[in-house]
């Protein structure tokens, strides 16, 4: 009989998550709680400045302080040629600097020590004299500035542009343009926010001179990619790195660059000959690693008076930092921004996209979101919110008229991907009917006539997650495929790696369970294994949602390799030909007789013991998996706020969110995904944001400055579920740990604007903070950038 | 007590003081020369090795550090070593017995309380003081005591789910 799926653990099993018993047992292994023998400890000097010439550098009085080891500066990097490392958009960042600092925050020196204690002290010893010089702190003053030019490190770097790019069809557009009966615009910014998980980055450098093998322990949520990156930067031969991601407290984008402080670390280990950790501090982390965003969009949307979407002009101004680091596909210049109203029956659109230096902090990760996506979906639901204003349409019906319909698959969009699969209609149907959508009107007339201000926002769209293929994404030149390799011991039990790096998702735990799927073997047989870069298979990592879409696609096709394997191995022992053999979960049998049967078990015995003549022994494989298409999860969320018109303070009274991301492997796991998603959602609309002073000084390097929501103000959710396989999936699953927090910020903006909607105010820029609702319920007017910097005495 | 093998430490370096402080934690004493500058979060996590204590933010404001200091749960990343002379600790490390995880333990797991792990012990912590002087909180209850925990995985409504869990197994037990 086949076995139970759910019970041993399968696809659709809410299985309790494997690495918790390590979690709550306070006995997980993030880099900081390993120690290695005779390891020495580092700590970085950061620039006070946010743009200066470094006019001298005195270490002297560090070197007094007993337990310093070693003192580190841009000039001995350069000795070594590492003073300077290839980002991953192809430019380049300081390591340590020697010319100039161009952002606050900037490493100078680091000190190698006995304890940290002694490494902080030692910090504050050194002596740097900086020629102070005009910082730029937005694009516009940089596009403006061509006296001040960030980056004279470089050749041919005559301003502060990075690139101008555009995409689409701008001649198709225009003529929609043309025909359109009314026009409806938007701007807005989207502000820098940092990703802040709450573990830091940090590192163990362990050179051994004895054997020449660099080991480094690391934050890193593509180990893979940093061992290639090592070898080419500090030329040291890829056999002898090993690069080994422990538990990552979080990651969320953040730990995918390559940050000095690594590479730092690397050298003092390589000069003392003893592993050197360096763990960053909050400010650190905050002030210098990733951030997401800071990207100014506007844009025009061309409609038929009926309502219909015509064309859309988009324009984005995004601002990179003082060197421009995005984590991104290398085709793309502003990550997948064009995928903005892919969810949408759009004919005609173009977007082009400026990028400048600044004096901030660089990075341009992908915040919880694929490259950029975030922005583009933000812009796509406000805009779209505006334009079924304009046309004094209903939101929910003027989204049901123009989003794609279910018999329109695949469905290429107007900057050319091809989405495959959806059912939006649904989707919005049942989001309707749980936020109480029908009696909302009435409900928000009533609430006014007494003073109070309700508003529901609905943000809906599609994503593409799960980067490949590699025909088009690739990053810094590598395909981005991904893998997995299994190993079946005689008793039927199992490991298997990939080249995913688990930082919260459960791989662990949900890994194992498409090998439950696929070959019936219980998933506590199954032991999972990632991020040491000498055992698992070559992988791109984990960020943009790509570990389903990718790297688990891996794991089931390397199980049905073994499962092809095992059943010629049960052709033998059942001594009938392979042709005469069925499978059911677990099990081979004879499909004359059911009775007959051998276990997937069975078949690991005899591939170790009872092999057919001619046959290798053993039951492990690979799988290198290059997906055919992204996949395109599903969202529709929907929020409800009440507005108190005397402070501008807005509660949510209820958020309802319907995902559709095909496939579930572990629906417990998935919903966690989700909730988390919304919370930083809801954060980035209330609260969470960074912002410079004129002086170039982050307003956000620490947790008084940058909030995060607590439990207290963060709202409960209600989660929704519309299944659409993906067509292309081999388990027919799609990304979605990255759809809350990409189209859930639209939906709050979206629900105060509702509120606020009768008083004339059109857009509120994120964080809404109270004071600033207020300011706009006051005076009906928009409320665009950032809150103005208070300065302190 | 020093073990046959350890190293000689080298005495600390002139001008550096230290204090010798005897705190029980999970019901041991242990005793210690620290340096009085020495925080009890780094006094845990490398001098007594107990790393399931993390340190989030050093700034009081996220609640990975979170310990019970004689059964209150504070920030020990802004606390002194030395301010712990002779008072009573419970960590994560604590929580469980050798044959059976404590309650709260087990609501994490069954409600799926924790993604990365990271904020997990000060939660759990943060939650067993609550526990102890009200064994039925509401969900608006347990939102307020775990307030001063960021975590930046869950959203939090698996973390109450956890809490409410716990606090029902231990109402069961307790009768």
């Amino acid at each position: 009989m086949a076995l139970d799926e759910i019970k041993i653990g399968g696809l659709g099993a809410s299985r309790r998550r494997v690495e918790d018993n390590r979690f709550i047992r306070g006995k997980g292994n993030y880099v900081d709680d390993i120690v290695l023998p005779g390891m020495l400890h580092m700590e970085l000097l950061r620039s006070p400045l946010a743009h200066a010439r470094i006019k001298s550098i005195d270490v002297s009085k560090a070197y007094e302080i007993p337990g310093v080891r070693l003192v580190l500066t841009g000039e001995m990097m350069a000795a070594r040629n590492l003073a300077w490392m290839p980002t991953l958009s192809y430019d380049t960042q300081a390591v340590l600097a020697t010319d100039k600092v161009r952002f606050q925050g900037q490493e100078v020196a680091a000190v190698i020590a006995d304890d940290p204690y002694i490494a902080k002290d030692a910090c504050q010893a050194i002596v740097v004299e900086y020629e102070q010089l005009p910082a730029i702190v937005n694009p516009f003053q940089a596009m403006e500035s061509d006296s001040v030019v960030i980056r004279d490190d470089k050749e041919n770097q005559p301003g502060n542009k990075i690139f101008d790019w555009e995409i689409g069809d701008k001649a198709a557009t225009d003529k929609a343009f043309a025909e359109a009966d009314v026009v409806s615009k938007m701007e807005l910014h989207y502000p820098r926010s940092h990703p802040s998980p709450m573990e830091t980055c940090g590192s163990i450098a362990d050179f051994n001179r004895a054997t020449g093998k660099l080991t480094v322990y690391m934050t890193s949520q593509a180990p893979h990619i940093v061992r290639a990156a090592v070898a080419m930067v500090a030329e040291l031969p890829e056999h002898m790195i090993r690069i080994v991601s422990p538990d990552l407290g979080g990651g969320f984008g953040n730990k995918v660059p390559i940050y000095p402080g690594y590479v730092v670390a690397i050298l003092a280990s390589i000069l003392t000959e003893v592993p050197v950790k360096w763990i960053e501090d909050k400010t650190g982390n905050l002030i210098s690693t990733g951030f997401g965003r800071d990207v100014y969009l506007q844009g025009e949307m061309a409609l038929r008076k009926d309502g219909k979407m015509l064309g859309m002009r988009m324009k984005t101004i995004s601002d990179h930092g003082a060197f421009y680091a995005d984590a991104q596909p290398s085709k793309f210049k502003i990550g997948l921004m064009h995928s903005a109203f892919a969810a949408y029956d759009l004919p005609a659109a173009h977007l082009e996209s400026v990028g400048y230096y600044t004096n901030k902090a660089p990075g341009g990760v992908a915040y919880r979101c694929s490259f950029r996506v975030t922005e583009a979906m933000f812009f796509q639901e406000r805009m779209v919110h505006a334009a079924a204003n304009d046309l004094g349409m209903d939101q929910a019906e003027f989204r049901r008229m123009n989003l794609v319909k279910d018999d329109m698959f695949p469905y290429r969009t107007a900057f050319g991907f091809l989405t495959d699969s959806g059912q939006y209609g649904k989707c919005l149907d049942i989001g309707m009917k749980a936020i109480g959508y029908d009696t909302y009107k009435a409900e928000q007339a009533e609430a006014r006539s007494r003073g109070k201000l309700l508003g529901i926002g609905i943000s809906t769209m599609t994503e593409p997650l799960g980067a490949g293929n590699s025909r088009e994404y690739d990053i810094l030149g590598i395909k981005m495929f991904d893998s997995a390799e299994l190993r079946v011991h005689m008793t039927g039990k199992a490991i298997l790696r990939t080249g995913a790096m688990n930082q919260g998702q459960g791989h662990q735990t949900t890994w194992a369970q498409i090998v439950a799927h696929e070959l019936g073997i219980p998933a506590d047989d199954v032991t999972v294994e990632e991020g040491d870069t000498d055992t698992a298979p070559f992988g791109m990592g984990t960020y943009a949602s790509r570990s389903t879409p990718v790297a688990g696609a891996a794991v089931a096709m390397v199980a049905r390799k073994i499962r092809a394997k095992a059943r010629k191995i049960a052709a033998h022992l059942l001594e009938v030909s392979e042709e005469d053999i069925e499978w059911e979960l677990g099990r081979f049998y004879v499909r004359s007789n059911k009775e007959r049967g051998v276990t997937i078990q069975d078949c690991a015995l005899a591939a170790y013991s009872n092999m057919p003549d001619g046959m290798e022994p053993g039951l492990e494989n690979n799988a290198y998996y290059d997906p055919p298409n992204l996949t395109w999860p599903f969202a529709a969320y929907f929020v409800k706020v009440e507005v108190d018109a005397e402070t501008g303070v807005w509660d949510v009274l209820k958020v309802v969110a319907v995902d559709d991301c095909g496939v579930r492997i572990n629906p417990m796991i998935v919903e966690a995904q989700i909730m988390g998603g919304l919370t930083e959602a809801y954060a980035m609309a209330s609260m969470q944001y960074q912002t410079y002073d004129d002086q170039g000084n982050m307003i956000g390097a620490n947790y008084m400055d940058y909030l995060l929501p607590t439990a207290w103000e963060t709202p409960g959710f209600e989660l929704h579920e519309v299944v659409t396989p993906c067509p292309h999936h081999p388990i027919g699953a799609k990304g979605v740990g990255e759809c809350a927090t990409v189209a859930g910020p639209a939906a709050f903006v979206n629900a105060v604007v509702d509120a606020l909607g009768h008083l004339g105010v059109r857009n509120i820029d994120m964080p809404m903070m109270p004071n600033r609702v207020y300011e706009a319920l006051t005076t009906g007017k928009d409320i665009s950038g950032m809150p103005p910097v208070m300065m302190g005495d | 007590m020093t073990s046959l093998y350890d190293e000689v430490q080298a005495p600390p370096a002139e001008g550096v003081p230290t204090r010798r402080v005897t705190i029980k934690v999970n019901g041991a004493d242990r005793t210690v020369d620290v340096e009085p500058r020495l925080l009890l979060a780094h006094l845990l996590r490398q001098g007594l090795k107990l790393t399931g204590t993390h340190s989030g933010c050093d700034s009081s404001n996220c609640g990975a550090c979170v310990i019970l200091f004689d059964g209150r749960p504070i920030k020990s990343c802004t606390m002194l070593a030395v301010q712990a002379d002779g008072h009573s600790l419970e960590t994560v490390e604590g929580l469980a017995s050798a044959s059976e995880l404590h309650p709260i333990q087990e609501g994490f797991k069954e409600e799926h309380g924790l993604q990365c792990g990271f904020c997990t012990p000060g939660m759990m912590l943060a939650a067993k003081a609550l526990l102890e002087v009200n064994d039925d909180p509401t969900e608006d209850e347990i939102r307020w005591a775990l307030s001063g925990n960021l975590c930046r995985c869950t959203g939090y409504q698996n973390i109450v789910k956890s809490v409410l869990w716990a606090a029902k197994k231990m109402r069961a037990e307790a009768n």
